[in-house]
């Protein structure tokens, strides 16, 4: 069993706890710097996908996960991030100005709808963001000189320093840029989570009444929250563009929007490593499915997966017995299973049981 | 010298006068409490001075300003903190975190400064992290610094929220019937801590309270309301004899 003693309160402000934590996540990095070298460009293109998700997934996770409040409607900020970036850098821009116009414009816009969406809670707000992102389909048709109409726009290919980036003639420096944002992204999450401006987000999320009483300006912390998540989300839905190259009204269609929610309830609501967990599954399961489906095939005579909509069945399949399961998320398995090995032979059952939530007074909503 | 004047205040729900023209003075260092039968509006006028509800009339003044028509997350700031009569503590997050949350109004780092995690954020951390460590100390609370508050005993919570007042730096605490749901051992350990808080942090108290032996053992003055209404004032036994409370608590004597 381990045991930490702390000696500064430094230790608990810094983002890694100990030398342990500090180099089981540098060995990660590693692994995921070396892993052009060790995957096939195939796999690595994969990798991309799940850091692309990633990030969109953080983005939701800082509003639904760390502030409570729900939203249906996701992929319309990834729309908005992806056509103003591909928008700005067929106008010439560079990569990384046009990356951080499109998450200021984003995070304006995220701004400007928060104030009215953010007065309903609940399932109201869960049809108002599931509105918002129908009508951002819309908009992406009629938006013509922007978005390109119905046929979509093109990526723009992306110069960096002298080399061009591109997802299927230089996959590996594709990997690079998104991990680099990846990363960026998820320091930005930790700095908010470990200073003032994270804890008023959680406050929010528990108890709005005391949240109030102890000086959180509710309005104003929340509209911040969701306009922070829209950025995000936008760098997620600028990557990917570059990823799919092209994109129209039917690339950010409502659907999108439901898999990042439940990229993060399966992953974990309320953890940075859930969006992770949840984009892995989101990117990886439908390929399980089509090679379990083909091992089955072979066997049967006939491919499985060519009865429609086998994997989406699937897929609502295993979030369902993950939220009667595991509530916690892929996050809260994890966390069972570390702390068997740390307690080991010393764990109990009942250990993770839900203790009793004591009455909480709605009369002041 | 009155920290908190309420003048004449009141406030109906649909028609149902739940406070009716109260007024009352707290004065700088005592615990004044609130008793009365349920529904008397005694949480009411508590929610009234943090600013959750809007008085019909009256005005509320707090250190001479006036606080009628201050938002509610202003309210922290100009030095009042309050307990709930159910805890609203954030349950997903240790007693540190819910200590450091009580800051709040003390911050002085803009979301921008969080992000990039500039090296003021830093030092107000620590300091932050100081003040919250002298309130664990104060309240023995040390134990449970890191546990989740979902885990905990419900007299543990019921500490741990007066905790969180504290760290938000208060003048004024306004504790919401601190004692409801304790044992007997649990009540007389918060007799203790009320009266450190008035001695040793010379902090001033607002109570709502049923538990008459806490009442009588902490309270300087008390005041009894009814149905929204004023009923008596002055200390515990002279409030406890007065004929108009006993009625209201025990109905009429009949003939």
């Amino acid at each position: 069993m381990k045991a930490q003693f702390k000696h500064s309160y430094d230790q608990d402000i810094n983002i890694f706890d100990d030398k342990s934590q500090l180099i089981k996540y540098g060995v990660l990095l590693l692994l995921l710097l070396m892993a052009p070298w060790l995957l096939s460009n195939y796999y690595i293109s994969e990798l991309s996908a799940i850091l692309i998700w990633s990030i969109s997934g953080l983005g939701l996770m800082l509003l639904t996960g760390h502030t409570g409040q729900v939203s249906l409607g996701h992929a319309a900020f990834m729309a908005i991030g992806a056509f103003s970036h591909m928008a700005l850098m067929a106008r010439g821009w560079n990569f990384f100005p046009a990356l951080i116009a499109c998450a200021l414009i984003t995070g304006v816009i995220g701004a400007i709808i928060a104030r009215p969406i953010l007065r309903t809670s609940g399932i109201y707000l869960a049809i108002a963001t599931l509105a918002l992102s129908i009508i951002v389909e819309d908009i992406a048709i009629v938006a013509e000189p922007i978005t390109g109409g119905i046929s979509g726009t093109f990526a723009s290919p992306i110069n960096l320093f002298g080399y061009t980036i591109d997802r299927y003639i230089t996959p590996k420096a594709f990997y690079y840029l998104c991990l680099a944002l990846v990363v960026l992204v998820t320091l930005g999450y930790i700095n908010l989570l470990r200073s003032g401006t994270g804890r008023s987000f959680l406050a929010i999320r528990d108890s709005e009444v005391s949240a109030r009483a102890l000086g959180v300006n509710v309005p104003q912390a929340k509209t911040l929250a969701f306009s922070i998540s829209c950025a995000i989300t936008a760098v997620g839905g600028a990557m990917y563009g570059h990823f799919v190259q092209a994109v129209n009204y039917e690339s950010f269609t409502v659907i999108i929007s439901i898999t990042i929610l439940l990229q993060i309830v399966i992953g974990g609501l309320g953890s940075i490593h859930g969006a992770f967990f949840g984009a892995v599954v989101v990117v990886l399961l439908p390929q399980v499915i089509a090679i379990l489906g083909d091992m089955v095939g072979q066997g049967a005579g006939s491919s499985i997966t060519s009865i429609p909509g086998i994997d989406t069945a699937l897929f609502a399949l295993v979030i369902v017995i993950m939220i009667i399961y595991e509530p916690r998320g892929i996050y809260g398995i994890w966390i069972k299973i570390r702390t068997w090995f740390q307690m080991f032979p010393l764990y109990r059952k009942g250990l993770f049981r839900r203790s009793k939530t004591y009455l909480k007074t709605e009369r002041m909503r | 010298m009155s920290l908190l004047k309420v003048d004449s205040l009141s406030i109906a729900f649909g028609g149902v006068k739940a406070v009716d023209n109260i007024s009352f003075e707290v004065n700088e260092g005592e615990v004044f409490t609130i008793v009365g039968p349920n529904g008397a509006g005694k949480s009411t006028i508590f929610n009234l001075i943090s600013r959750l509800y809007e008085p019909l009339s009256g005005r509320i003044t707090f250190d001479d300003t006036d606080i009628t028509k201050l938002p509610a997350h202003d309210i922290a700031k100009l030095g009042i903190a309050r307990t709930f009569q159910n805890i609203e503590l954030f349950d997903h997050s240790s007693v540190l975190q819910n200590l450091l949350i009580g800051r709040h109004s003390q911050r002085n780092t803009s979301w921008i400064q969080d992000l990039l995690f500039l090296p003021k954020v830093r030092r107000s951390e620590r300091e932050h992290r100081l003040q919250v460590e002298k309130i664990i100390d104060f309240l023995e609370l040390a134990p449970y610094r890191d546990k989740l508050i979902a885990g905990l005993p419900y007299g543990i919570r019921k500490v741990v929220e007066i905790a969180r007042a504290l760290a938000a730096n208060p003048k004024l605490i306004l504790l919401d019937e601190p004692a409801s749901g304790l044992s007997v051992e649990e009540t007389s350990e918060m007799a203790w801590w009320i009266e450190d808080m008035q001695k040793d942090l010379g902090l001033t108290i607002l109570m709502v309270e049923h538990d008459m032996s806490l009442v009588n053992r902490v309270s300087d003055r008390v005041l009894a309301v009814a149905e929204g209404k004023f009923l008596a004032q002055g200390t515990a036994a002279e409030v406890q004899a007065n004929p108009q409370v006993i009625e209201a608590y025990l109905g009429q004597e009949s003939v």
